[in-house]
């Protein structure tokens, strides 16, 4: 295992509250650990305090309680101009008053390294950003794109053990984001710096980071590879922030440790993943499917299985029930919109409920379509689907 | 299909009525209102604006009235440069000497309180946007109270307080403190700090302060963060203070009279004096010079702030 650049010992920080007296705990009993050379990433939805652990690390914050460490020194009365970090803010925070050059070479000029030297080493940094040629420039002649770039030249340059990034793509039009998610991740890569990152939007934090924090109200709610989080969800919030889920009302009628069979009505049993959590029979529970791993065929008539195959939907439905843990229902079309890739069906199911269903537009559009209340057939694998309790 | 909602629908198209004579009367009210907008200013630039001009007009007449016109003469301005002001009159005491004395007396002052009240001032306004310490609302709402209190309240209150010190001083040393160029000066600072802290407060409040976090991250220390990134970036906000406190030092009188001693009144004060038998035209004269010069001033410290609004 790769040593710890960064870790979090039950960090808790509270700040005074609106009411007398009162605290509002923004960060609560956080432990993290962070990989040297990782891309790792805080995500959540504005005022989870994924922005105060960012400024905790940073320096600019003080911890209620607990502890962090950089490289293995607890850090707690380092000021920030100490610390092994740097930061690229939110709005950039570039000195307006000061050139490009001078912004970048402000923080070797801070260390004491020679004037010559600094300045080769702030076209080097700003050549990283593939911005050579604005040293010379303000920074309020700059587009955003470019301000930002400059931005993480200025904290870059100081070879820093942790590069810290709060919301750094937050202030750009979608093209350019998305350009810089994947430059960002390949500077990272080759750079072979620790970057954390804060972000609220679930698609810049899979795209980037190597593991996700998933944090609300002050807790880090699941920590783990983009891949982890999205498909293996532990809890409601995550299931739902990350992606779009159904969220199955369910009542567990029988487990056996690894999957739990649970009934929607007092004639369709599904099974989901236990992920080990001990499940009383009787228990309500949630259970929580992707749309993207329903599968639709119709009741009647013949279905393509694979290029070329037909078979009758009876049979298909046979073939299919004698696939070990193949979650198979009949469902209900209520609404069915065509959005290009995919069509997304909203399905009425046992239990008086509704999901959705996107289904992949493979062929032409009439031969996958079913129409609003429509019975089709609905399968999918037990393992895609998961027994959620909070 | 539990949770649909149906709308019912109306049976007809509804129909559209225009009270016609109700819409030509909303269009003739916001005509006027229209005209009005555009004549409001005019009365009030008139009641503003009306006597200087008279003032600076009244400086050019040939001739000693000051309510009618006689030519355009510069000799009011040339007497006050010539020794002959209010020449032949009971005021002819107050020679170019007097002041040209009065004048210094005033830059003297002015320069004085303006750098003591322009420190203070900035100082005060730091700790009230950066700092975190009990009571700070409060103080902030104290701040307006120079500006707001009358000016002959706070005038009496400096005069008691430097008088109960000088007692007090007597009292236990034996020395007989006067009224002077300090008590004008510490009258001055008192009420111009509130000014300079205005100021330089809206200008830091205006500041990021992620650009402070950005040098401590970037590893400036306290000290070198304020110098190279915070004051250069409130400078014009500072001078500007400074500029506005200077020229409310120039301006004063109601301070100055009632806690200068002797040999050094300031212009205003100069002014005054010449006020007491009668209006000597140079009057005029020196009034325009002084307008003119406070006007630069303040059009200086605008100017100031709104390159910091533009540069924000």
């Amino acid at each position: 295992m790769a040593a710890i650049d960064v870790e979090l010992r039950n960090v808790t920080k509270e700040f005074p509250g609106r009411a007398k007296d009162g605290l509002v705990r923004a960060v609560d009993n956080v432990s993290l650990q962070i990989q040297q050379g990782e891309f790792f990433a805080l995500l959540g939805p504005s005022g989870c305090g994924k922005t105060t652990t960012l400024r905790m690390i940073a320096g600019f914050e003080d911890a209620n309680s607990g502890e962090i460490l950089i490289r293995g020194r607890a850090v707690q009365n380092v000021p920030p101009f100490h610390r092994p970090v740097n930061t690229v803010f939110q709005d950039y925070a570039l000195f307006p008053h000061m050139t490009v050059q001078k912004n970048v070479m402000f923080g070797l000029e801070m260390e004491g390294v020679a004037r010559a030297e600094a300045e080769r080493r702030a076209q080097e940094a700003l050549q990283l950003v593939r911005l050579p040629d604005i040293a010379a420039r303000k920074p309020r002649q700059l587009s955003g794109g470019q301000q930002q770039r400059v931005a993480l030249a200025r904290a870059l340059v100081k070879h820093p053990a942790v590069l810290l990034l709060d919301e750094p793509l937050g202030a750009l039009d979608l093209k350019l984001r998305q350009a810089m998610q994947y430059e960002l991740k390949a500077m990272q890569k080759s750079l072979g710096i620790t970057f954390i990152f804060v972000t609220h939007d679930q698609e810049e934090a899979m795209t980037m980071a190597d593991r996700i924090a998933v944090m609300d109200q002050g807790k880090v709610l699941q920590v783990g590879t983009p891949e982890e989080i999205y498909e293996s969800p532990t809890s409601k919030f995550v299931a739902d922030f990350i992606g779009e889920t159904n969220f199955i009302q369910a009542e567990v009628a029988e487990t056996n440790g690894v999957f739990a069979t649970v009934k929607l009505d007092e004639t369709t049993f599904i099974k989901a993943v236990t992920g080990g959590q001990a499940l009383t029979p009787g228990q309500k529970v949630t259970v929580a499917l992707r749309p993207e791993k329903i599968n639709l065929f119709p009741v009647k008539g013949l279905v393509e299985y694979e290029e070329g195959s037909t078979e009758t939907a009876e049979e298909y439905h046979r073939s299919l029930m004698s696939v070990p843990n193949m979650n198979l229902i009949r469902g209900r079309v209520r609404q069915a919109v065509y959005i290009g890739t995919d069509t997304r069906y909203v399905l009425h199911i046992p239990g008086e409920q509704d999901v959705v269903a996107r289904v992949q537009n493979f062929g032409l559009r009439s031969d996958t379509y079913f129409e609003d209340g429509q019975e089709v057939n609905m399968y999918w694998n037990a393992e895609n689907a998961r027994v959620l309790l909070q | 299909m539990a949770n649909q909602v149906m709308l019912s629908r109306t049976s007809a198209r509804p129909t559209i009525d225009i009270n016609e004579r109700r819409a030509q009367f909303d269009l003739l009210v916001r005509r006027i209102g229209k005209i009005g907008l555009h004549v409001n200013p005019i009365f009030a630039y008139f009641f503003l604006w009306a006597p200087i001009v008279v003032l600076i007009v009244f400086s050019f007449n040939d001739g000693g009235s000051v309510s009618t016109w006689q030519g355009f003469t510069t000799r009011w301005y040339e007497n006050i440069f010539n020794n002959a002001i209010a020449a032949g009159t009971e005021s002819a005491r107050f020679t170019t000497e007097n002041m040209l004395g009065a004048v210094q007396n005033s830059m003297i002052v002015g320069f004085s309180s303006t750098i003591v009240s322009t420190i203070i001032g900035t100082m005060v306004a730091l700790s009230l946007v950066r700092g975190h310490f009990p009571g700070k609302r409060a103080l902030d709402a104290v701040l307006y109270l120079p500006v707001v209190i009358p000016e002959i309240t706070q005038a009496i209150s400096l005069a008691i307080f430097f008088k109960v010190i000088f007692d007090f001083t007597k009292m236990q040393t034996g020395i007989n403190a006067t009224t002077g160029f300090g008590t004008i000066i510490i009258g001055h600072v008192a009420f111009c700090i509130s000014y300079v802290t205005i100021v330089v407060r809206a200008r830091l409040a205006d500041m990021n302060p992620r650009l402070e976090e950005a040098a401590r991250d970037l590893g400036a220390n306290e000290w070198r963060t304020f110098w190279r990134i915070t004051f250069p970036l409130i400078l014009p906000g500072v001078l500007a203070g400074g500029l506005l406190a200077f020229t409310l030092s120039l301006d004063d009188f109601v301070v100055t009279f009632f806690n200068s001693g002797i040999g050094t009144s300031t212009l205003p004060m100069f002014v005054y004096g010449m006020l007491k038998t009668r209006v000597p035209p140079e009057i005029n004269a020196i009034s325009t010079l002084m307008l003119v010069a406070s006007t630069a001033l303040v059009a200086i410290s605008l100017g100031m702030q709104g390159r910091n609004a533009a540069r924000a």
